[in-house]
């Protein structure tokens, strides 16, 4: 579904990315953990366009999406989650919702469109409680909702999830990742990016570790939660504090 | 069987793609952890982001035995000591030993390459697998039973006893079907059981792995007719983990690497210049998941060729050819690794110079002898037979005490060791 090669990219001067080599099978949750300004989003959003490819090969599908535009990206295929929700604020859930489905609202004859927004509040009922309110008035959980029932819109091969969990209370995060792996189980291909390595490494198949910008670890999410430093890093666990 | 058949049979496109990624977090997680590889790095202006494809592993420097017996004992390992749940280690009998760590997913995922290799051979959950290696700081025994016991077998941990006769009636008595030890051994068994009175038919062994020494089609022959099993090739070297590395499938024809742990490429052991599939030279192994103890390009010493085409079997896996030599002529005997350099160490302090000498290897009835052929140099000549007597005997005794192998020593006369087609004296003719 997605394979990198070498990525690199930054911003101006700035080199985030220093050769990040990864893939996604279809029907798999693939999960990048990483600390802060490890380069998690950035390798997003580079993903997604939003962020030039210096050097590397980005294959979506088997076709080379570096340095494409954002708009293609999503026509292609392959959308994003991005961090922080991006909720428009001053437009209605339905709204929202049908912007999610902008590169082929006009040409929709068939009103997929209309099945689809049906599907999204099917997923999610929250949102159509909600339909006719405000983006902006929307609790965190249910913003996240709607950034995920967005990018659905677009029908994508491939959805990309930047931190999904963040600022939400664990109760929520619980649900949301349980609504992702619905959507793996349901035939959907997930990139999962997550500050929190064990909520999203229990509902992943595999992951990576990434740490100032390169590969430091891949393998099965079993794997992962098995591995010392991971345990260390991002699990929070000092699993054998020395005495002294 | 194919045991994991996403790993075993995955499209080549998607191995090497795993196998970069693999390859670029081992050496990003080196250049973090490990001194030597980060020193090594450094001095050679590597630039490890410059590894795009896994042809350009060839920009890397190699790592060898030398560098690990310097690192001696943990300098090498990429993870906390208290990360580390196992050591083993060579035995260092030619030269300072070298120390294995492995953590627990090096042991878990140990446990499933060696179970692919048995799979490979036809053992499944039924059979009774008996394991006739050693079990201590060497690794063939443990790592065969963690395979075994994966695959849901019943295990007898019997190891390598010198007690050949109870070895065959504990064979007996269980009715093992699978016997795994090194070839020599196997031979051994064989042998003895024709002692015993033991038709090879009242036993229920219907498949040997054998590994751990160089052997041929010859010790497979004798094998398969004396214990009328069928027999397999595996590999795996201490410092790999390991049996585990690749193994044979049921067509015999090249031993499955297992591409996704290992990356195994053949140089050219003079010019170091990587070789095209087909040709002979020095197997060069780098680990792409291990935690522990990962290893760049390491040179393994022994010499095998990477095979072409593909495997009847379904495996996509890279085959490799058995290993019949090593690059440092190093022979084994009973079981024992003999380097010509030991002896020509123990002949310059016996007084022989750089008397040119020749090892011999033969095996009668299933014992593998040894000869010494040293050639008189004219200083070394003398009228009275009793001196000579005297330097054969302290040669042999000095290789009995310094390397633990009986060897018969000869004293013969000048040009008459067998030589290349290059000049050379041949170190080893092994006539096994």
């Amino acid at each position: 579904m997605l394979k990198i090669r070498n990525l690199h990219s930054g911003y101006g001067n700035l080199r985030i990315l220093k050769g990040v080599s990864l893939h996604v099978n279809p029907g798999e949750i693939v999960t990048i953990i990483g600390g802060n300004g490890s380069g998690k989003s950035t390798l997003l959003q580079t993903v997604a366009g939003m962020i030039p490819v210096e050097e590397g090969e980005v294959l979506f599908k088997g076709r080379s999406i570096g340095g494409e535009t954002p708009e293609k990206i999503v026509a292609a295929g392959c959308s994003l989650v991005p961090e922080g929700r991006m909720i428009f604020n001053a437009m209605s859930v339905r709204e929202n919702l049908i912007l999610g489905a902008y590169t082929r609202f006009r040409s929709d004859r068939s009103g997929d469109v209309a099945s689809d927004l049906e599907a999204v509040y099917g997923m999610f009922p929250r949102l159509r409680e909600r339909e006719n309110q405000l983006g902006g008035t929307l609790s965190g959980g249910e913003q996240q909702m709607l950034a995920i029932g967005r990018a659905l819109m677009a029908r994508p091969k491939l959805m990309m999830l930047d931190e999904p969990s963040m600022g939400l209370a664990p109760i929520i995060v619980k649900l949301i990742f349980e609504e992702v792996r619905k959507l793996r189980d349901a035939g959907n291909t997930i990139l999962l990016v997550e500050q929190n390595a064990r909520a999203a490494l229990r509902i992943a198949d595999r992951g990576y570790v990434i740490e100032t910008g390169q590969m430091v670890l891949e393998g099965t999410s079993e794997e992962l939660l098995n591995n010392n430093d991971v345990q260390r890093a991002y699990l929070g666990k000092d699993y054998k504090s020395i005495s002294e | 069987m194919i045991y994991n058949p996403k790993y075993e049979t995955m499209p080549r496109e998607e191995i090497e793609q795993l196998q970069i990624e693999r390859l670029q977090s081992t050496l990003n997680r080196v250049c973090r952890n490990v001194a030597f590889y980060k020193s090594v790095f450094d001095e050679s202006a590597t630039d490890i982001e410059k590894i795009r494809s896994i042809r350009d592993l060839v920009h890397l420097p190699f790592t060898t035995k030398e560098d690990l017996r310097k690192s001696y004992p943990y300098n090498m390992f990429a993870v906390p000591l208290r990360d580390i749940v196992r050591i083993h280690s060579t035995t260092g009998r030619t030269g300072r030993p070298i120390a294995i760590g492995l953590t627990r997913n090096d042991i878990v995922n140990w446990s499933e390459l060696v179970a692919r290799v048995l799979a490979a051979t036809g053992v499944t959950d039924n059979d009774f697998v008996q394991i006739a290696f050693d079990y201590n700081m060497f690794t063939g025994g443990f790592g065969l039973h963690y395979g075994a016991e994966k695959l849901g077998a019943s295990v007898i941990p019997s190891s390598q006893m010198s007690n050949i006769q109870r070895q065959i009636h504990i064979m007996k008595d269980y009715k093992t079907t699978v016997l795994l030890s090194t070839p020599s051994y196997a031979v051994r068994i064989a042998n003895n059981l024709a002692d015993m009175g033991i038709h090879p038919d009242e036993l229920n062994l219907k498949v040997g792995l054998f590994g751990a020494e160089p052997w041929g089609e010859n010790t497979r022959g004798r094998i398969e007719d004396k214990l009328h099993i069928s027999a397999f090739n595996i590999y795996g070297i201490n410092e790999m983990m390991g049996p585990g590395v690749s193994g044979e499938c049921s067509e015999k024809n090249g031993l499955h690497i297992n591409e996704d742990q290992y990356i195994v490429e053949i140089i050219d052991p003079l010019s170091w210049e990587q070789l095209p599939p087909g040709q002979e030279g020095e197997l060069v192994i780098t680990t792409i998941s291990r935690e522990g103890f990962p290893l760049i390009r390491y040179r393994t010493g022994d010499i095998s060729a990477i095979m072409e085409g593909t495997c009847a079997c379904g495996r996509t896996t890279l085959r490799m050819k058995h290993i019949a030599a090593r690059s440092d002529d190093m022979v084994v005997i009973n079981g024992i690794n003999v380097f010509p350099s030991q002896i020509g160490e123990i002949l310059r302090r016996s007084g022989c110079g750089e008397a040119q000498f020749q090892i011999i290897m033969d095996n009668i009835r299933g014992d593998d002898v040894m000869e010494v052929r040293v050639e008189l140099l004219d200083s070394m000549f003398n009228d009275e037979i009793k001196e000579l007597m005297r330097l054969k005997n302290f040669i042999t005794e000095s290789i009995e005490r310094e390397m633990g192998v009986a060897a018969r020593v000869s004293l013969a006369e000048q040009g008459t060791l067998r030589k290349t087609p290059e000049g050379r004296v041949r170190p080893v003719i092994d006539n096994r």
